[in-house]
């Protein structure tokens, strides 16, 4: 399967928007070669400012930049851009609503060995209860080019979450990224799991992996969690008995939680699968989604587990 | 705007009234560090700065940032002196639905270029701000005001080190030194001093003056504009409370409005409103 790394893609599209901006800048701190905003930097080294490691003067900066007309760019790890600077992208940024792209990545589990303190498991919670403020969790390398290009043209603030790994490739080029759209990946008979960013991947193979033991579940790319897809969901409500919510991210106050919030009245069961309330740990990034029982396996066996359970 | 210097006095003892007038009305507010403030405001805005009343978006303007943003009374009067807000408004300070927030709001009033109020966040909007400005190659000045106690902040110290590093001399930054904090004097809640070596280290431009003093104020700012390649940190000292008897040097009036009485004897001595 190919597979792409999401901020690979970030640096490149960076790049290509970089010639067709001449009034977009990028800013980083300090972490430009993991973040891969150095592949702007050396393009166009006149647009592109390394502010150290100072995370809440990078999203100032930003917000004055912005105030300027220009689009800007600010990117740093999603532990920090969402939580280390949540003063200054919610005061300087969020609330006049300037015109910065904070693209965070090394999301969630990602983070890998850099374990526990570099695992933002928080952040779309963080950022999703900030108005004005709008939630992007892309699931694969083409979706992170088409997030890019979109948000550029789209004035305002944003928060896009991505994964440090290469990742399979879901979409084919032909995709194209709507806010607040979701895209049934996959039709389903006894329900559906609802995932964004790396879990998406992981919710199709969870679902090969159940069709084996005759249990047929659709897969929904929800990568816009804020603004969420309210039409698809209400469709989803009254069409399956089970959805399964699925993200690297706490299950209180993301993907999950904002399905939640909007889930019509219906008998439909939302079930949250993701990290139980806790914080990281270290490892490698496979071994991590087996720790938070977050691989293909472990999602499928919890799936078939709610549903057998409440067959008996 | 460009009045003479002589007539500066004039202008700041109405900004003096109208603002305690607004924290009166309003029943709370900070007097202390907004009357502090103004007269380095004052002369930005009807001596130095170059703006037009009739277009807060126009591209080449100097712009000015309040980063103590509780001393935004003094701000909504310089405004109200320039025709942006009326007379009614003033009763509406920290009032809901008005354009005169407890803090600046730019979505209310574009002309406040920043809602502060979270302190320490002021510099590092400016650096942004001038920063696009030399990338334009545009000619305005950003001037930015923070508060001594402010400077506490950690964030502070991160925006003053990028100015230096992207070589800022078009951004100007006024320290109102008042040296009194909520809770105290600076110097013995969190010890600012030496505040000017502080700032050269950093690599700024240091000029200290008496703040309330025009001609001091207009000539710092002169000496500001012809340095070259290192941006400019004017430690105005000033008098937390200015121009009020009873508020000078009180640290309680930095939060605190004044009553009906201590109004009525501040109206006393502030002149009374010439408008009328």
């Amino acid at each position: 399967m190919n597979k792409l790394a999401m901020r690979d893609v970030y640096g490149e599209t960076l790049v290509e928007l970089g010639k067709i901006y001449p009034n977009l800048v990028v800013l980083d701190a300090d972490v430009s070669k993991s973040t891969k905003t150095i592949s702007f930097a050396k393009t166009f080294p006149d647009r592109f400012f390394d502010v150290g490691i100072a995370e809440a003067n990078l999203m100032g900066i930003s917000a004055g930049i912005a105030s300027t007309g220009k689009i800007v760019f600010a990117s740093t790890f999603s532990v920090f851009a969402s939580g280390r600077a949540y003063d200054q992208v919610r005061q300087s940024i969020a609330y006049p609503g300037r015109n910065v792209k904070i693209v965070a990545t090394h999301c969630g589990v990602s983070a890998g060995e850099d374990g526990a303190m570099h695992q933002a498991f928080e952040d779309i919670a963080l950022m999703r209860s900030m108005p004005n403020m709008r939630v992007i969790v892309p699931s694969d390398g083409i979706e992170t080019r088409k997030v890019i290009e979109k948000i550029a043209e789209i004035s305002g603030p944003f928060y896009v979450r991505l994964a440090r790994p290469a990742t399979p490739v879901i979409f084919d080029e032909s995709y194209e990224f709507k806010l607040g759209k979701g895209t049934i990946l996959r039709e389903g008979r006894d329900g559906v799991i609802v995932a964004c960013g790396i879990m998406t991947y992981i919710a199709l193979e969870s679902a090969e992996i159940l069709l084996r033991d005759g249990i047929d579940i659709g897969v929904v790319n929800m990568s816009s969690v804020k603004p969420i897809d309210t039409e698809l969901v209400s469709l989803l409500s009254q069409r399956y008995e089970y959805i399964f919510s699925c993200e690297d991210h706490n299950i209180i106050g993301g993907l999950g939680s904002a399905i939640g919030e909007i889930l019509p009245p219906t008998k439909a069961k939302l079930i949250r699968i993701g990290i139980n309330d806790e914080f990281g740990d270290s490892g490698k990034f496979e071994e991590l989604l087996r720790f938070y029982k977050l691989d293909p396996i472990s999602v499928s066996e919890k799936i078939r587990k709610v549903m057998l359970d409440d067959r008996i | 705007m460009k009045y003479e210097i002589e007539k500066l006095p004039e202008i700041a003892r109405r900004i003096r009234y109208n603002t305690l007038y607004m924290i009166t009305k309003a029943g709370s507010g900070h007097p202390g560090g907004s009357l502090s403030a103004v007269d380095i405001m004052v002369a930005l805005y009807f001596n130095i700065m170059r703006y037009r009343v009739d277009d807060p978006f126009w591209e080449d303007r100097d712009r000015f940032i309040l980063s103590k943003g509780h001393a935004c009374p003094a701000l909504y009067a310089i405004f109200y002196e320039l025709g942006i807000i009326n007379r009614e408004e003033l009763d509406t300070l920290r009032k809901p639905g008005s354009r005169l927030q407890g803090h600046p709001d730019i979505k209310k009033l574009p002309w406040a270029e920043f809602s502060s109020g979270s302190l320490g966040q002021g510099l590092s909007f400016a650096v942004g701000v001038a920063l696009a400005g030399k990338i334009d190659k545009k000619d305005y000045y950003t001037f930015v005001l923070i508060g001594d106690g402010e400077s506490q902040e950690g964030q502070v110290w991160e925006a003053a080190m990028s100015a230096r590093k992207f070589r800022l001399d078009h951004l100007i930054g006024i320290t109102d030194r008042n040296g009194l904090q909520i809770d105290g004097d600076t110097e013995s809640v969190m010890p600012l001093d030496p505040l000017a070596d502080k700032w050269r280290a950093f690599g700024w431009n240091v000029i200290e003056i008496d703040g309330h003093n025009f001609s001091q104020i207009i000539s710092a700012v002169e000496k500001a504009k012809e340095n070259e390649g290192t941006p400019t940190m004017i430690i105005a000292h000033t008098t937390k409370g200015k121009g009020v008897s009873f508020m000078e040097n009180v640290v309680d009036f930095h939060g605190k409005a004044p009553s009906l009485k201590e109004w009525e004897s501040a109206m006393v001595e502030l002149g009374g409103d010439s408008d009328e």
